[in-house]
C-alpha cells in the first residue's frame, strides 16, 4: 500500500487539492480586500490600501464585528463552563435520568439549525422576551454546549482513574484531587472545546438570524449587505480575522513544538 | 484496572457493599447531580421546551378577520397537511442536495484526513498548520466565503469564461443560480465537519496493520477496503451525520448561490414563512416535519451502519 | 541508585520505624466472588513482607484495602493501634508504589515527588523531594516530565514519590512487573537495600516467587482470598504445609501414600509399594492416607546397574522418560510405576548423564521429606511454564 506509486502520489495530490479548494474563497476575499471597487466590490477595478487603512469605513461593519466577538466570548465561556461540568458529571457519576440527559445532549446535534433557530424564536415570542444581544447569547450557548459536552466527555472518559487513586494515596482529598489532577489533565480538551465553540458562535448565521431582532453580528451584516453588494471592508475584516486566527494557532503550535524539541534535545 | 470498576458495578447489583461504600456512592451521586443540573436545566429550557413550544405553535389557528401574524392557540392539524402538500418537493430536494453534498464531501475529505492523519505522522508542524487551515476559515465568515464563490463562479468570471472558451459549458450556460452551484456550496461549507471526525479516527490507525495486510497478499485496494476503511468507520459515520443534518436544513447556500426556480431548499421556505409571510404555524409545522424526517433518517442510518460510541 | 546513596544525602533514611500493621478478620466480597476471606495478618513494624500468589488470589485487593482505595466488607485494619478501617485513603499514613507507577503526566518529576509533601503542607517539600530524587539518583532529571523517562526511571520516581512522605507502611503493587528481567533483578536488590536503610514496613505484592523470596523477610502465600502459609522464605520452601505452597513456591514431587508404621520420631509411609520414611514434625498428618512430598533437588539419581550404586534413605525406582541438559545441570523426568512422573536433576559434575529408557533409582534423606494432608489437590499451584 505504502510503496505503490499510485498510493504514494494519489493521497498527497488529492488531499492537497482539497486544501486548495478550501482556501480558494479565502484568497479571493483577501485579494478583493485590496479592490478599489466602490460600494459593491463585484468587479476588480484597481489596487488600493484604503480599505485596510480604514476597515471601519463601511457603516455598521465594525460594530457588527465587535458584537460577534462579544457574543462569541460570552457564549463560549458559559457553554464551556456548563458543558465541562456536565461532561464530568456524566462520566464520573451514576444517576437516574441518564438517558434523558444523553438525549438532551445529542438531539440538538441532530437538529438542523433552522429548526433550532425557529423553536427558540417561538420560545422567545412565547415568553415575550425582546430579541437582541442576550437572546443571541442564549441561542449560542445552547448549540455550543452540546459540542463542548461531546468533546470534553471523550477526554474525561480517557482519564486514568489510577492517577486519582495515586493522588488520594498521596494525601490529596477529593477537592485537591479534582483541581490538581483531573482538571489540569482536562485542560487541552477544554481549550479545544472552547476554541470550537468560539469558531462556531462567531460564524453562526442561521440561528442568530432567527433570534437577534435588530441586533447585528458580522455574518448577519455580510448577509444583509450581500443584497446591495458587500463593501470591501467586510473582506478586510474577514481576511484579518482569518489571519489573526491562523497566527495565534500557528504561534502556539510552533512554541509548543520548539519546547518539545528542546526537551527532547536535553536528553 | 478496569476490573475494580466492573467489580464495583457488580457489587452494586448484589448490594454486598459495606455501609461506608453505599454512603460514599450516594454522596457521589448527589455530587454528580449538582454537576450536570445547571447544564441540563439550560438544555431543557432552551432546547426541549422550545421544541414543545414550536410544536404547539404549529397547531395555532388563525381566527376570522385576524391581522397579519395574529394567531390563537388551537389544534389545527390542517396546517401540516397544507404545508406538506405544498412543500414536499422542496423537502425532497433538500434531502437530495444534502445527500449529494455529503457524498461529495466524503470523497474530498477522506484523502485530506488521510494525508494529515497518516501521511504526515511525525511531521507535527506541517500537520498542525493544515489542521489550522481547516478551522481558520470559520473566522472569515461562511457567508463571505459563499458570496466569494458566487463571484468566482459568476458569468463574467474567468472560470465560466474559460469553460465556455473550451466549450465545456454552452455559450448561454452559467454556473451560479444552478443546483450545481448550491450543491458545491453545501459541499464546501460543511467539508470541515466531515474531515475532522475522519481525521480523528484515522489518527488512531496503526500503520503496521497496513503493512501486515500487504504482507498477507492484499492489494492496496483490498487493504484500503478491508483495513483502512473499517478502521475509519466511526469517523466516517460521525462526519456524514455532521454534514448531512446541517446541509439538509441550510438555506444560505441556496439563497446566495441558487435561483428562485429549481434550487430552493426547505430552510429558505421556513425562513420566509417566519419573516416574510408571517405564517408562524406553517413555519413551525415545516420545522417540525423537517426535524422528524431527519430524526427518522438518522435513526435508520444508525440502525443500519451505526456504532454505539458515536458521540 | 547505587551504593553511593548514603545516609548523609537523604534525610528519609533516618525515618523512624513504622508501627505494627494489624488486619483482623478482613473480608472483601464482590457480587460474584469473594476476593479476600477472613484474613488475619499482623505485620511487625520494619518488616519486608511479600504477599505472593497467582493473579486473582486477593493480594492486590488486600493491598488496596490497606491503602484505603477499597473498603473491606468486614474486619478492621489498624496501624500502631489506631483503627484505620474507616479512614479515607488521603488520611492514612500509608503510601503506595503503583504497578503502572501512576505518575502525574502533567507535572515535572520534582513536582510529582513533592506532591504528597505539599498536600501535607510540608514547608521543606521541595528540598525533601530533591533529596528523595537524589536517593534514587534521578536528581538530574527533576524538571523532566514522566513521559520522557524510561520505565526503570519512572519506577524509581514512583518509589521516591512514596518514600519521601515517610509513611508508616509502604505498599508496593507489583512495582517491578513492567521492567525487563535484568532491570528487575537490579531493582530487587536496590529495593531491599533501601528498605533496610529506611527501616520502614514494606508490603510487596507479587506473583513472582523468586522475587518474593529474594527480597522479603516474610512471605505470605495467598490463594483464593486466604493466606495459605506465612513464614520466612526458607521455612516456606523447606517445609510447605499445603500442596499449593509446595507447587507454587518452587517445584515439588507429591505422592499419595498410606502410613503403615510408627517409628518413634518418624513414620513410615507406603507409596506404591515403596516404604518412605518421614519425620512426624514435618508432617501435617501422621495417620492414614497422607501426601508425601520432596523437592527435586534433594534427590540423587543413580543408574541401577552402576557398580557404585548404594542404597540409602528413601528410594524410588523408575524409568527415565526425558533428560534435558541445561548446562549447569541435567533435568530428568522419571516414570515411577504406581506413582507417576517424578522430576529431579543432577548438578553437572562431569558425570555421564542417564538417558531416556535407563532404569534409575532416586534416593534422598528422610529429613527432607514433608507430609501433607490427604485431601490436598496434588496439582494445586502448579505453574504452567
Amino acid at each position: 500500500m505504502y510503496n505503490t506509486k499510485l498510493g504514494k502520489w494519489f493521497i498527497p495530490v488529492v488531499g492537497g487539492l482539497a486544501f486548495v479548494y478550501l482556501l480558494v474563497p479565502i484568497v479571493y476575499i483577501f485579494v478583493f480586500s485590496f479592490n478599489d471597487g466602490g460600494k459593491s466590490n463585484l468587479q476588480w477595478k484597481s489596487f488600493t490600501l484604503d480599505n485596510w487603512k480604514n476597515p471601519c469605513g463601511a457603516p455598521g461593519a465594525c460594530e457588527s464585528l465587535v458584537n460577534s466577538l462579544s457574543v462569541g466570548a460570552v457564549a463560549t465561556i458559559i457553554a464551556t463552563a456548563l458543558g465541562t461540568a456536565v461532561a464530568i458529571g456524566l462520566v464520573r457519576y451514576k444517576f437516574r435520568f441518564r438517558s434523558t440527559a444523553d438525549l438532551l445532549i445529542i438531539l440538538p446535534l441532530a437538529t438542523p439549525e433552522v429548526v433550532l433557530g425557529a423553536s427558540l424564536l417561538a420560545q422567545f415570542l412565547n415568553l415575550g422576551w425582546d430579541l437582541g444581544y442576550w437572546t443571541v447569547i442564549i441561542a449560542h450557548v445552547m448549540f455550543c454546549m452540546s459540542f463542548v459536552i461531546v468533546t470534553v466527555r471523550a477526554r474525561v472518559a480517557g482519564l486514568d482513574d489510577r492517577l486519582e487513586e495515586a493522588a488520594a494515596d498521596l494525601y490529596a482529598g477529593p477537592v485537591q484531587r479534582f483541581w490538581k489532577i483531573t482538571f489540569p489533565m482536562l485542560i487541552p480538551g477544554i481549550v479545544a472545546a472552547a476554541l470550537l465553540s468560539f469558531a462556531m458562535s462567531f460564524d453562526d448565521f442561521i440561528i442568530t438570524n432567527f433570534n437577534s431582532g435588530t441586533f447585528s453580528t458580522f455574518p448577519k451584516f455580510v448577509y444583509v449587505a450581500a443584497a446591495r453588494g458587500i463593501p470591501a471592508q467586510a473582506n478586510v475584516i474577514g481576511s484579518a480575522m482569518f489571519i489573526i486566527a491562523l497566527l495565534i494557532v500557528i504561534i502556539g503550535q510552533v512554541v509548543s513544538y520548539r519546547r518539545k524539541k528542546a526537551l527532547a534535545a536535553r536528553g | 484496572m478496569s476490573a475494580p470498576a466492573d467489580l464495583k458495578r457488580a457489587a452494586k447489583r448484589a448490594d454486598l457493599r459495606s455501609p461506608e461504600e453505599i454512603r460514599a456512592e450516594k454522596k457521589k451521586g448527589r455530587m454528580g447531580a449538582w454537576l450536570i443540573l445547571p447544564g441540563m436545566l439550560y438544555m431543557a429550557l432552551f432546547f426541549a421546551a422550545p421544541v414543545v413550544v414550536l410544536l404547539s405553535m404549529s397547531l395555532f389557528v388563525k381566527p376570522e378577520g385576524a391581522d397579519l401574524g395574529e394567531f390563537v392557540p388551537g389544534w389545527n392539524f390542517g396546517t401540516y397537511a397544507e404545508v406538506w402538500g405544498r412543500y414536499w418537493p422542496v423537502l425532497l430536494r433538500s434531502f437530495v442536495f444534502a445527500l449529494i453534498a455529503t457524498i461529495a464531501a466524503l470523497i474530498i475529505a477522506f484523502p485530506m484526513a488521510y494525508l494529515v492523519a497518516v501521511r504526515l505522522r511525525g511531521k507535527p508542524l506541517l500537520k498542525g498548520i493544515l489542521l489550522v487551515l481547516l478551522i481558520a476559515p470559520f473566522f472569515s465568515s461562511f457567508i463571505l466565503r459563499t458570496q466569494a464563490w458566487k463571484q468566482i463562479l459568476a458569468d463574467e468570471g474567468w472560470i465560466v469564461q474559460t469553460l465556455k472558451a473550451v466549450a465545456i459549458l454552452p455559450a448561454d450556460g452559467s454556473l451560479t443560480a444552478t443546483p450545481f452551484a448550491v450543491i458545491c456550496g453545501l459541499t464546501y461549507n460543511f467539508l470541515p465537519f466531515m474531515m475532522l471526525p475522519i481525521y480523528a479516527s484515522l489518527e488512531r490507525l496503526d500503520t503496521r496493520l497496513l503493512e501486515a495486510s500487504g504482507d498477507l497478499y492484499a492489494s492496496p485496494a483490498q487493504t484500503f477496503m478491508k483495513v483502512t476503511l473499517p478502521q475509519s468507520m466511526p469517523g466516517v459515520f460521525a462526519g456524514t451525520l455532521l454534514t448531512f443534518i446541517p446541509a439538509a436544513g441550510d438555506y444560505v447556500n441556496a439563497a446566495i448561490l441558487g435561483n428562485n426556480r429549481d434550487t430552493s431548499m426547505i430552510g429558505q421556505v421556513i425562513d420566509s414563512r417566519f419573516f416574510k409571510v408571517i405564517d408562524y404555524p406553517g413555519a413551525a409545522a415545516l420545522s417540525f416535519i423537517l426535524m422528524v424526517c431527519i430524526l427518522i433518517l438518522v435513526l435508520i442510518y444508525i440502525r443500519r451502519f451505526g456504532t454505539k460510541d458515536l458521540f | 541508585m547505587s551504593t553511593t546513596a548514603t545516609h548523609e544525602s537523604s534525610p528519609e533514611v533516618n525515618a523512624g520505624s513504622g508501627a505494627d500493621l494489624v488486619l483482623s478478620g478482613i473480608s472483601k466480597h464482590f457480587a460474584d466472588f469473594t476476593a479476600v476471606q477472613e484474613l488475619d495478618l499482623v505485620i511487625p513494624s520494619g518488616t519486608f513482607i511479600a504477599l505472593l500468589g497467582p493473579s486473582g488470589c486477593g493480594k492486590t485487593t488486600t493491598l488496596r484495602m490497606i491503602a484505603g482505595l477499597e473498603a473491606p466488607t468486614s474486619g478492621t485494619i489498624s496501624i500502631g493501634g489506631e483503627d484505620m478501617t474507616r479512614l479515607p485513603s488521603h488520611k492514612r499514613p500509608v503510601n503506595t508504589v503503583f504497578q503502572s507507577y501512576a505518575l502525574f503526566p502533567h507535572m515535572s518529576i520534582l513536582d510529582n515527588v513533592a506532591f504528597g509533601l505539599k498536600q501535607r503542607k510540608d514547608k521543606d517539600a521541595i528540598a525533601k523531594a530533591k533529596a528523595g530524587l537524589e536517593m534514587v539518583e534521578l536528581a538530574h532529571l527533576a524538571n523532566r516530565k514522566p513521559a520522557q523517562l524510561s520505565g526503570g526511571q519512572q519506577q524509581r520516581v514512583a518509589l521516591a514519590r512514596a518514600l519521601v512522605n515517610r509513611p508508616r507502611v509502604l505498599l508496593l503493587d507489583e512495582p517491578l512487573g513492567a521492567l525487563d528481567m535484568k532491570l528487575r533483578r537490579q531493582m530487587q536488590v536496590e529495593l531491599k537495600k533501601i528498605q533496610m536503610d529506611v527501616g520502614l514496613t514494606f508490603i510487596h505484592v507479587t506473583h513472582d516467587q523468586e522475587e518474593a523470596m529474594t527480597m522479603a523477610d516474610v512471605v505470605a502465600v495467598m490463594n483464593q482470598g486466604r493466606i495459605e502459609q506465612m513464614g520466612s522464605p526458607r521455612e516456606l520452601y523447606e517445609l510447605p504445609r499445603t500442596a499449593f505452597v509446595a507447587n507454587f513456591l518452587g517445584k515439588s514431587n507429591l505422592m499419595e501414600g498410606t502410613v503403615v508404621a510408627d517409628a518413634g520420631p518418624a513414620i513410615v509411609v507406603d507409596v506404591a509399594g515403596q516404604r518412605l520414611e518421614l519425620l512426624k514434625e514435618r508432617a501435617v498428618a501422621t495417620e492414614g492416607k497422607i501426601v508425601v512430598g520432596v523437592r527435586p533437588e534433594k534427590m540423587r539419581i543413580a543408574e541401577l546397574d552402576r557398580p557404585d550404586f548404594q542404597h540409602a534413605g528413601n528410594q524410588l525406582v523408575g524409568t527415565v522418560t526425558d533428560a534435558s541438559f541445561t548446562g549447569v545441570s541435567t533435568e530428568y523426568l522419571v516414570d515411577v510405576p504406581g506413582v507417576g512422573v517424578v522430576g529431579t536433576f543432577t548438578q553437572n559434575l562431569g558425570q555421564d548423564p542417564a538417558r531416556p529408557g535407563d532404569q534409575v533409582c532416586m534416593s534422598w534423606e528422610p529429613e527432607y521429606t514433608f507430609g501433607l494432608g490427604a485431601d490436598e489437590d496434588l496439582e494445586a499451584g502448579v505453574q504452567a511454564s
